[in-house]
């Protein structure tokens, strides 16, 4: 249990990130995070399992799933077509027993990350049913009368996008953490890992007119990091030179290329009449 | 350890429980961290916090609890010549203060004292009222709560950087009393959900359809209709005079409700409800609709919304020509009243904040005509108002 995780290559994770899956690590507890969409809720799951070694098991959430699918499904339905063709299989209840992905997190030998993504898209009942076996980390399989004890508790990483409040009995039982924008010191950092050989002064530039950008008030959405990442792609695909994007700036709000940055026709409209607004002021 | 901590957090209504407290405590005992002060912030904020909403309250209590706790534990402090102290601590304190210090055994004695404790206290703490670093009661180690409070070290502090993680407040925005964009709208209308079964059945009903296959012995398919949303909304918006300020919270709220709720209507009004709303506000003069006419198409299943400021002059809701805007024949209260007698569910949300309510008499009077169903636009107010509405 002497493992620790310091960020990856490619993940760079805060020092208040990293104690927070340190202590999931350690006291084998749930961690729960949040934090705006596209700032790497996911991708941590990921990094983690990558930087520890350790099996990713991914439970997308849907607003139709239900606990009982993360540990098992009774496929009825194939046993009674199976039983009309006198199948030898029918015989034992076990054939039909369809594991889902906390029983196979459970009997993982080595420890795994078990990430359960957007818990708050299911029904506000959800985590509740989720409740003793996140705890015990084990559960009972009624059709065959088994427990399933994890053999090695796994890391369970759960990520929410806010959209429903979870259960107070839930929350006591997991770490939390919020990941905020990262600041334009860690951004860079971050767009160092991404992209290496990308021009210092394309990155100081484009970072400033997406600051600018993500502080233009009344935006519906604001671009985040996954977004900006997108973004320099595009510029270093079509070799912006880093003089445009200064001259931008002083001419027109809007940076080229800003489809990657402004994903909602209002938003664009409303840069067009920010600008038409400074143009104005000039003339 | 740390009760004083957790304590101070229940105070400030940061929801925080015993079995929290332990995971903490037990994650200490596990050398999740070193001992340093920023590592164990972060530790207690995610064993602590379980919401964004929260984590300004916390940073705020872990300010107060800890101040001067990173000043202290460098190791440096009994190292400090003592006239060296005291010409700091001089040029902290007022002549008046000064004074105080005197009344209480005079400068050299406090030194003293203060000599005393650092000698007797062996390793850093937290919590209590004698020893140094705390805050607090303790006259030493921090500043500003006691007059005779001695700063030690604040100058040579090598973590300062760190105490501004929690002194940034950089999670302000996340108050839920504060911030209101379309998206948190959305999430506090969602509890606005009535689901049904309605319409077409159109989705096989895979349990009834073996249920009645093993009853009839062949294949006995039932169908059902699929779960939607049912909630019906009337939403009538104050629009012009006092409501300007309110423009953009407004069209937030309308934007959401709008993509949220599929059977919604709306209508404008001005200052309060009479005999006409209108839909269009270019054409609100002529293209009135017959507040009779509202009242009759939509059932009494529909939730009403009110949104608007509610302050007007009294007259405007309580005297027969009192609109500001034309001659009402019959008074605005006598149409809310109509409108709350046929709909079960009604609120008024008010962009006003609830600290300026009491001072409005028209105010006033509508929420008694609601029966106090209004609440202020905010995620807060907007949850309860949702509560309330699907009661």
């Amino acid at each position: 249990m002497s493992q620790k995780f310091e960020g990856t290559e490619n993940y760079i994770a805060t020092e208040d990130l990293r104690i927070a899956v340190n202590a999931a690590l350690t006291l084998q507890r749930p961690l729960l995070i949040k934090g705006e969409p596209g700032t790497g809720k996911t991708v941590l799951a990921e990094e983690v399992s990558k930087a520890l070694n350790m099996k990713l098991i991914t439970w997308h959430v849907k607003s139709t799933t239900k606990a009982q699918q993360g540990l098992y499904e009774y496929d009825a339905i194939t046993r009674l077509r199976d039983s009309q063709l006198g199948d030898e299989r029918v015989k034992d209840v076990k054939n039909y027993i369809n594991k889902g992905k906390l029983w196979e997190a459970f009997e993982q030998e080595e420890r795994a990350v078990l990430l359960i993504d957007e818990i708050d898209k299911a029904d506000i009942e959800f985590p509740n049913d989720l409740l003793q076996e996140l705890d015990r980390m084990e559960f009972y399989v009624y059709e065959t009368g088994e427990t399933i004890k994890a053999a090695q508790r796994p890391l369970v990483i759960i990520t929410s996008n806010n959209e429903k409040e979870l259960p107070d009995a839930f929350l006591r039982r997991c770490f939390f953490h919020y990941i905020s924008f990262p600041d334009a010191d860690t951004m860079t950092e971050i767009v160092d890992v991404h992209y290496p050989d990308i021009k210092d002064r394309l990155v100081k530039n484009a970072l400033a007119s997406f600051y600018e950008v993500r502080d233009v008030p009344g935006l519906k959405k604001k671009p985040s990091t996954s977004e900006l990442l997108d973004w320099l792609k595009l510029l270093m695909n079509e070799d912006i030179d880093p003089e445009t994007l200064r001259q931008q700036d002083a001419g027109k709000l809007i940076p080229p290329l800003h489809g990657a940055l402004i994903k909602n026709e209002q938003d664009v409209h409303l840069f067009e009449r920010l600008a038409f607004l400074a143009r104005r002021e000039r003339n | 350890m740390f009760v004083n901590f957790f304590h101070e957090l229940k105070n400030a209504n940061v929801p925080v429980s015993l079995r929290e407290y332990l995971s903490l405590l037990e994650a200490l005992d596990h050398e999740v961290i070193q001992n340093e002060v920023t590592e164990f912030y972060y530790l207690s904020k995610a064993a602590l916090v379980k919401d964004e909403r929260n984590l300004d309250k916390f940073d705020q209590v872990f300010g107060t609890v800890f101040k001067g706790l990173e000043s202290l534990g460098d190791g440096e402090v009994s190292e400090i010549p003592e006239d060296w102290l005291q010409t700091l601590t001089e040029k902290f304190l007022s002549e008046e203060e000064k004074a105080e210090i005197e009344a209480l055994g005079g400068w050299d004695k406090i030194m003293e004292e203060l000599k005393k404790r650092l000698e007797e206290q062996e390793k850093r703490h937290e919590g209590g009222n004698k020893w140094i670093g705390t805050g607090g009661t303790s006259p030493f180690g921090s500043d500003g709560y006691n007059p005779e409070g001695v700063r030690i070290g604040q100058d040579k502090n090598k973590n300062f950087k760190a105490v501004k993680v929690w002194d940034k407040r950089e999670y302000k925005n996340l108050d839920d009393s504060v911030e209101l964009g379309t998206r948190n709208i959305k999430v506090a209308l969602r509890r606005l959900r009535q689901f049904a079964r309605d319409g077409e059945a159109d989705m096989l009903d895979l349990d009834d359809t073996i249920k009645s296959t093993a009853n009839a012995g062949y294949l006995d398919i039932k169908m059902i209709a699929e779960r939607r949303n049912r909630v019906k909304v009337l939403v009538f918006f104050d629009i012009g005079g006092s409501m300007d300020p309110h423009i953009r919270l407004c069209e937030e709220l309308f934007s959401a409700a709008r993509s949220e709720f599929k059977n919604m209507e709306y209508f404008y009004f001005h200052n309060c409800l009479y005999e006409g709303v209108w839909k269009d506000n270019n054409r609100r003069h002529n293209e009135k609709m017959d507040t009779w006419d509202v009242l009759h198409t939509y059932g009494s299943d529909y939730k009403i919304i009110f949104v608007g400021d509610a302050s007007m002059s009294p007259y405007e809701i309580t005297y027969e020509g009192g609109s500001v805007e034309h001659w009402n024949e019959e008074a605005g209260a006598l149409w809310l009243k109509r409108l709350t007698d046929i709909y079960e569910s009604a609120i008024w949300l008010n962009p006003l904040g609830e600290r300026y309510w009491e001072h409005t008499a028209s105010l006033q009077i509508i929420k008694q005509i609601f029966s106090d169903r209004m609440y202020p636009l905010t995620i807060q107010g907007l949850d309860e108002a949702m509560r309330e509405l699907s009661r």
